[in-house]
């Protein structure tokens, strides 16, 4: 079942800018521009894109905050903004830096308003509070006002309170912004099993590519307001070559430290000639096959096989040309 | 319907509890603001006798009316002053996640318990005055305060709602908004007859002031209206209000609509 279907998403700005002492020469951005994006229940799918590529303009679009200048979209079957209010009740929404909570009262008054503002029947509220409870391990704080929380704290509830009107759809920007180690871990767990369960869809914007790697299964890459990729994580790295590395250590230098087989290039190589590293492309040798042979000629010390990154593919990404003007968000 | 916006309410009511000394001193403070207000008037009658043709007592009825009614619209729909803020900070996009409407939404997660104090002390002021006035009482002229500090409410109510909207096209717009608000409040407490020219044109009847406090005034001291207008002038408030809100709500949803098309 397709729960987001966007075409020809496009949404742009006019921002005036400075031309001379008080002139303002006004130009339309597309801050988004002409995304195509189709979700089905229960994917995992992570936005992702350098800052003021589009990623909370769509996911704004998406939730019924604003208005497309172009495209169709319809997300659990109804048009956000004109239907806004009864797709809030489909959808749940965290922004990392825009809190959902009362300020000055206790967590657990937060959760029990938002009972009567989603109307959940009162049973399904308190079993949707049972599990964040113990999987958020928010009994610690629940009596705490929010303003005395901790940052990852605070996180953990806002969580919940996406969650407690059992939304179809979890958008989440960039939800583990600022947070500490442990705390980050909480939240991917926690969604990680969310996502598993299958029938909430998870739609998150990030920077973290710890999240990526934990949350999602298909990434959407946005750059200029375009998608510029659209699959899973292996066929990002596939497509922007990303290699799986092999790292020897030797105990003598060789002399021909590049074997010549197909797929193996030699990356690099350390002054005293004692550590090589290899790169793989995946469409020659494995890894495997490589140390076999470097055996025959060498002696190995240590070796060790090295994953491919996606902070260097994102960041190679990213790198490819920015244009001067771009809205932030 | 209304429950989650009651359950909003009564949040934002504890909310505030949990700062009692600030509630307390601002409490105090809109005591001390009042106070002042009217002294200014009973200090303009130590100058003059009477003011635009008017008695200090009567003139106190007309600043009991505008303030009562100014509080009321003040204590229910003033909040949306903070739309700024929200639209500043992008909060707004918060509001609209949620499925409930934006204008009752903001109305009560921004209620202001210490606003309560302001229309007690306003009540005050316009039942002291309207004894000393010497009002010849008739059923009719009992509803006629009721209706006029209704209708008068909505009115200020539209007007606050109407400067509040300014801010979705200019976010830095609170002086302006404070000036139609907190100024219109000011000269509404005021006889039409001390306004001249344009400025009371525009101000009594193109903004609809003079029909919040000063005709519901004659009408309950059965005096003619120097400015020529019929005695009935009186009941048109409900009408005046009416029309203002119709204008505010159509700004709003512009407001909105144009929030919408260009973002935070």
């Amino acid at each position: 079942m397709t729960v987001i279907e966007a075409r020809g998403l496009r949404k742009d700005f006019t921002v005036r800018i400075k031309a001379g002492r008080l002139r303002r020469t006004r130009k339309r951005v597309s801050a988004v521009d002409g995304v195509d994006l189709v979700v089905e229940r229960g994917e995992m799918l992570g936005y992702i894109g350098p800052n003021g590529a589009g990623k909370s303009t769509t996911l704004k679009m998406l939730t019924g905050v604003l208005m497309p200048s172009a495209g169709t979209v319809r997300v659990c079957g109804f048009t956000p903004v004109p239907q806004r209010t009864r797709l809030a009740r489909r959808i749940g929404v965290v922004f990392g830096q825009r809190s959902q909570l009362w300020w000055d009262l206790p967590l657990r008054e937060s959760f029990a308003l938002l009972r009567h503002i989603y109307r959940v029947p009162p049973d399904d509220h308190a079993a949707r509070l049972r599990e964040c409870r113990s999987l958020l391990d928010l009994d610690g704080f629940l009596n705490t006002p929010v303003r005395q929380l901790s940052l990852g704290q605070r996180m953990r509830g806002e969580l919940t309170a996406a969650l407690l009107h059992g939304p179809e759809v979890l958008f989440l920007d960039e939800p583990t912004i600022g947070l500490d180690v442990v705390s980050k871990q909480a939240v991917r767990g926690f969604l990680a099993a969310q996502g598993q369960k299958g029938d909430t869809t998870l739609v998150l914007t990030t920077h973290d590519l710890a999240d990526i790697e934990r949350l999602a299964r298909r990434l959407v890459v946005i750059d200029h307001g375009r998608v510029v990729h659209d699959g899973t994580l292996e066929s990002l790295h596939a497509r922007y070559g990303s290699r799986r590395k092999v790292v020897v250590d030797l105990l003598d230098p060789i002399a021909q430290p590049d074997p010549g087989l197909p797929g193996v290039t030699l990356a690099e190589e350390s002054a005293d000639g004692l550590r090589l590293t290899y790169a793989l492309d995946g469409s020659g040798v494995t890894a495997g096959e490589l140390v076999a042979r470097l055996a025959t000629t060498a002696s190995l010390r240590d070796l060790a096989v090295v994953e491919p990154s996606i902070e260097e593919v994102v960041t190679r990404l990213y790198a490819s040309g920015r244009p001067d003007v771009r809205g932030e968000g | 319907m209304a429950d989650p916006y009651l359950r909003l309410l009564g949040a934002q009511a504890r909310s505030q509890t949990t700062y009692r000394t600030s509630f307390a001193i601002d409490l105090l403070g809109n005591l001390a603001t009042l106070g002042a207000d009217l002294l200014g008037v009973l200090i303009l009658f130590r100058i003059t006798p009477s003011l635009g043709g008017f008695s200090v007592a009567e003139v106190f009825v007309m600043v009991g009316l505008t303030a009562l009614a100014f509080a009321l619209a003040d204590m229910t729909v003033g909040n949306v002053e903070r739309m700024r803020l929200y639209v500043r900070t992008g909060l707004f996009d918060a509001v609209l996640i949620r499925p409930l409407r934006v204008l009752p939404q903001l109305v009560a997660v921004d209620f202001q318990l210490r606003r309560v104090g302001r229309t007690v002390y306003a009540a005050v002021v316009l039942v002291v005055a309207l004894r000393f006035a010497h009002v010849d009482w008739t059923p009719a002229r009992v509803a006629l305060v009721a209706v006029a500090l209704v209708a008068g409410a909505v009115l200020f109510g539209a007007v606050f709602v109407a400067t509040a909207t300014v801010a979705f096209w200019w976010v830095e717009s609170g002086e302006v908004a404070n000036a139609l608000t907190y100024g219109g409040r000011d000269l509404t407490g005021y006889p039409m007859t001390i306004y001249s020219g344009w400025f009371r044109r525009v101000f009594a009847y193109g903004l609809g002031f003079a029909f919040i406090a000063y005709y519901p005034t004659l009408l309950l001291l059965d005096r003619p209206d120097p400015l020529g207008l019929p005695a009935a002038t009186g009941w048109a408030i409900p009408a005046v209000a009416g029309v203002a809100v119709l204008l505010a709500s159509a700004l709003w949803r512009f407001g909105v609509r144009r929030y919408r098309s260009t973002g935070s």
